[in-house]
């Protein structure tokens, strides 16, 4: 047993790489999240409250004067997590009327994270409220009107409705298009193919072309049922989320290929596309746990999950219901994962025919 | 006579190993023309290479007139395989696998139809035309795949070891289909383990580790090595090999 370095891998390692995992980088808990405050007051209400929120390890502050619609464009980029508006008169009219309204809003479109987030920019404002008290006989009220962008009742299907996708989309064209070519190799079918005059690039044309036709069908069976059973139409333009998504199956099924190459038979096969694309596409599309709480290290390979930039485009499109300018830099990262994963296994399988 | 295969000091080197050590000889039009050699002497690695699977290291061959290492699209569209593994594929019907492999080799619909029936019926298989060839017992599956692989007239048809596991009456038949090939001009060119079925073949050589010892008939071989079967004479070879798999 000791010699069979897999299973002592399995044994060993796994519970080890879980414990790092879930205790650092898969976590719920807010860290590190991008704030926005617009503070139109700069008093000492409104920066004494800033302060408070920026020397929390839960947010990165940055302090700009925008415009409502400069900071709906921040939300569409997905930039910020959420928004903290002060208005003009804070501290006056705490003061005078010891009430005053603030506006907080939120990123709903991942409606875990926003309402931590708004939790947690709620008590920060209680505190102060509190620390600000014990001076006075009538206490001080400040309101925070509370708005959840996208997502106003919080659902939860705007969040894992472009998951499933992910998920679908992603084991379907990997998982399949690669047990299906070396199903071919085992089978034995797959040398007299190649000895006969149909060209190595066209058996693997042939062999994805179905499973494109397959995925775009559960594409619209999940955008249906998203639609009428869940109550989440796609909010942006249809046509831009099946060009996404048909680059997305493109990405997806060189992958596949490229994994048929390597893989030996069907079982490596799956147990490959299983642990190698399943598994990070859960853990690191940004679809159950946020990105910006793992570590940086993390957060770099992250990048590398075609599956991430995937959903962060769903998401866009379908919940936000933002157009191309908003995505073409993402969409560009896709294209660029395709490319790189068609070179490698166009070039692996002349190789291997040897 | 046409000589359909040309080989000069063919020779495949995989890093310090090498598989086939520069191995000579032809293969005439007709011919039946037995490979023989033990596990591990370097036929497949041969077969690859003449077949357009693999590029020699060394050496010159041509297949069909084709030269293996510019033209090897041409020879493909010239020949026929049968693998070890199997060649057709389960899930789908009989007919379905000829309308396949007869696509492949450019045979019009009609010719597809009709080559497909004829084979049909010299194998009586129209009943199960339309089963999936699953359905279908082992030695029929390889009588069918060698039917399937010779349906376009290649010239050449290159058989890896095609009756691995059925029984002495069903090979014999499968022999039968080879010298109807063989009539109609297809060279067949076989690698196999069973040494009666060497006897059935016009020439035969021998490989010992990757290089070619004999190339002659079998009685030839027989007088040669005052042997009573082609199983001593191969004995008596593949003692002195220093190589199996």
């Amino acid at each position: 047993m000791l010699r069979d370095k897999r299973t002592l891998f399995i044994l060993f390692g796994m519970p080890v790489v879980q414990i790092l995992l879930f205790g650092f980088a898969l976590t719920n808990e807010i860290k590190d999240s991008q704030i926005l405050v617009v503070d139109h007051a700069r008093d000492d209400a409104s920066q004494a409250i800033i302060t408070k929120l920026g020397a929390s390890r839960y947010f990165k502050i940055r302090k700009e004067i925008l415009s409502p619609t400069e900071i709906q464009d921040n939300f569409r980029e997905g930039k910020i997590r959420a928004t903290v508006v002060f208005p003009a008169q804070f501290n006056e009219e705490l003061e005078h009327f010891n009430k005053a309204q603030m506006q907080v809003l939120a990123d709903g479109s991942d409606p875990n994270t926003a309402s931590l987030v708004t939790t947690y920019i709620t008590s920060v404002v209680r505190d102060y409220q509190s620390d600000r008290t014990p001076l006075m006989n009538v206490p001080y009220q400040i309101v925070p009107e509370v708005r959840m962008l996208y997502n106003p009742q919080l659902l939860g299907a705007p969040n894992f409705v472009p998951g499933v996708m992910a998920l679908v989309l992603m084991l379907v064209c990997v998982m399949m298009t690669a047990i299906s070519i070396v199903r071919e190799k085992e089978m034995g079918t797959m040398e007299v193919l190649l000895v006969s005059p149909f060209q190595p690039f066209l058996v693997i044309v042939s062999k994805a072309i179905p499973y494109i036709l397959l995925s775009l069908v559960n594409l619209c069976a999940i955008l249906l049922l998203s639609t009428f059973l869940l109550g989440l139409p796609v909010k942006g333009s249809l046509v831009l989320l099946l060009f996404e998504s048909t680059l997305f199956i493109i990405c997806c099924l060189s992958l596949g290929i490229l994994i048929s190459i390597k893989a030996k038979s069907q079982q490596v096969a799956m147990l490959i596309s299983l642990v190698g694309m399943f598994l990070p596409t859960i853990l690191f599309s940004g679809f159950m746990f946020p990105v910006e709480n793992m570590p940086l290290p993390l957060q770099v390979v992250s990048n590398f999950v075609p599956s991430k930039w995937y959903y962060c485009i769903v998401k866009s499109v379908m919940i936000k219901g933002v157009g191309f300018e908003y995505i073409w830099k993402e969409t560009l990262i896709l294209m660029g994962i395709t490319c790189v994963f068609l070179v490698i296994s166009l070039k692996s399988f002349n190789v291997r025919l040897e | 006579m046409e000589k359909v295969i040309v080989c000069k000091d063919l020779t495949k080197r995989f890093g310090d190993f090498i598989a086939t050590n520069a191995i000579s000889f032809e293969v005439y039009k007709g011919e039946i023309f037995g490979f023989l050699g033990a596990n591990g002497a370097g036929k497949t690695t041969a077969m690859r290479m003449l077949c357009g699977l693999s590029t020699p290291s060394s050496g010159s061959a041509w297949v069909a007139g084709y030269d293996i290492y510019t033209q090897s699209e041409e020879i493909k569209k010239n020949i026929g395989y049968m693998s070890q593994k199997f060649s057709l594929y389960e899930d789908l019907t009989i007919f379905e696998n000829i309308e396949f492999f007869g696509g492949i080799y450019g045979l019009s619909g009609k010719e597809i139809k009709e080559k497909g029936w004829k084979l049909v019926e010299k194998l009586q298989l129209q009943k199960e035309a339309k089963k999936l060839v699953a359905s279908l017992p082992l030695g029929w599956k390889q009588k069918l795949a060698f039917s399937v692989a010779v349906l376009h007239d290649p010239k050449i048809v290159f058989l890896d070891e095609p009756t691995g596991g059925v029984d002495p009456l069903t090979r014999r038949q499968f022999w039968n289909l080879i010298y109807e090939a063989s009539e109609r001009g297809i060279t067949v060119f076989v690698t196999t383990h069973y040494m009666d079925e060497a006897e059935y073949c016009n020439r035969i050589s021998i490989m010992v580790d990757g290089k070619m010892v004999v190339l002659d008939t079998p009685s030839n071989l027989k007088r040669t090595f005052n042997a009573s079967s082609m199983d001593e004479v191969f004995y008596q070879l593949a003692r002195a090999a220093k190589r199996s798999e």
